[in-house]
């Protein structure tokens, strides 16, 4: 959950990097997708705590979990699942809405995949079910931020129009002659 | 299942529903058929949400229920077994 392609990365990426997208629907998706990825936060979170509750330290020093149990009890800490604490590093913040949503892109597919690894290795279907859920979020997440990317650069590469408030009451039109203002 | 958790999932069925096409709507926001699904779900998230915190607790901060006591804090949280 704290891992370079977990929850808080996620959640924190796209939070962080909405401030600087140009479109409101780039502004919408990074600012509603970064708010499922902390309910997915939750998700992990709960997993973490109801698989390791009531267990007795020799058993979890057995299972591997002993320098866990030393540093955090049966607290859940945000941390990498090789055991490095949650670092900002592991995400970008680029001020550039290009270079953001690819990295969105990919960042995706690496939970895609990490969810996959964990799904190769887990078999309790409590825990599955879930990763299961949350992998077939990526992948719709994936989809989105494509969409989001394919309406910035088609807004890039489209013709400019401007109408003024003039010429627009001189005329009887309306501004939605200026194709900009459609939807669509 | 209990009839409190039958609700419960119920909801959060119907805000998975809203939530998808929440997302999909930002970048569909021409869809008439997503706007309407949209409201169609989240009419009955706002119907099922009043008879759960009438009946088990506020699920949001915002559901008041002019109570004289301070039910938010009562468990479960969403981490928590219901039991």
């Amino acid at each position: 959950m704290g891992g370079p392609d977990g929850e808080l990365a996620a959640s924190l990426r796209y939070l962080s990097q909405r401030y600087s997208m140009p479109t409101d629907r780039a502004k919408a998706t990074l600012n509603d997708i970064g708010t499922e990825e902390l309910a997915h936060l939750e998700i992990v979170g709960t997993i973490v705590s109801q698989l390791t509750r009531g267990i007795d330290p020799k058993t979890l020093e057995e299972l591997g979990l002993g320098a866990y149990y030393t540093d955090h009890g049966s607290g859940v800490y945000p941390q990498a699942a090789a055991g490095w604490p949650f670092n900002a590093a592991v995400l970008a913040v680029k001020g550039d809405p290009i270079a953001d949503l690819t990295e969105d892109l990919a960042a995706e597919q690496k939970a895609r995949a990490t969810y996959e690894h964990l799904i190769d290795i887990i078999d309790d279907p409590d825990v599955l079910d879930p990763l299961k859920f949350l992998r077939q979020r990526e992948i719709v997440h994936f989809q989105r931020f494509g969409e989001a990317l394919r309406n910035i650069q088609e807004k890039l590469a489209e013709k400019k129009c401007y109408i003024n408030n003039e010429i627009i009451t001189n005329n009887n039109m309306s501004k939605d002659n200026c194709p900009n203002n459609k939807c669509r | 299942m209990e009839a409190r958790e039958e609700l419960l999932k119920q909801i959060m069925e119907v805000d998975f529903m809203i939530k998808d096409l929440n997302l999909y709507l930002n970048t569909h926001p021409c869809s008439q058929k997503g706007i309407q699904l949209f409201n169609d779900f989240q009419k009955k998230s706002k119907k099922l949400r009043e008879i759960y915190s009438e009946n088990y607790g506020p699920l949001t901060i915002e559901d008041n229920l002019g109570n004289e006591t301070w039910e938010w804090i009562k468990s479960p949280w969403p981490w928590e077994r219901m039991v």
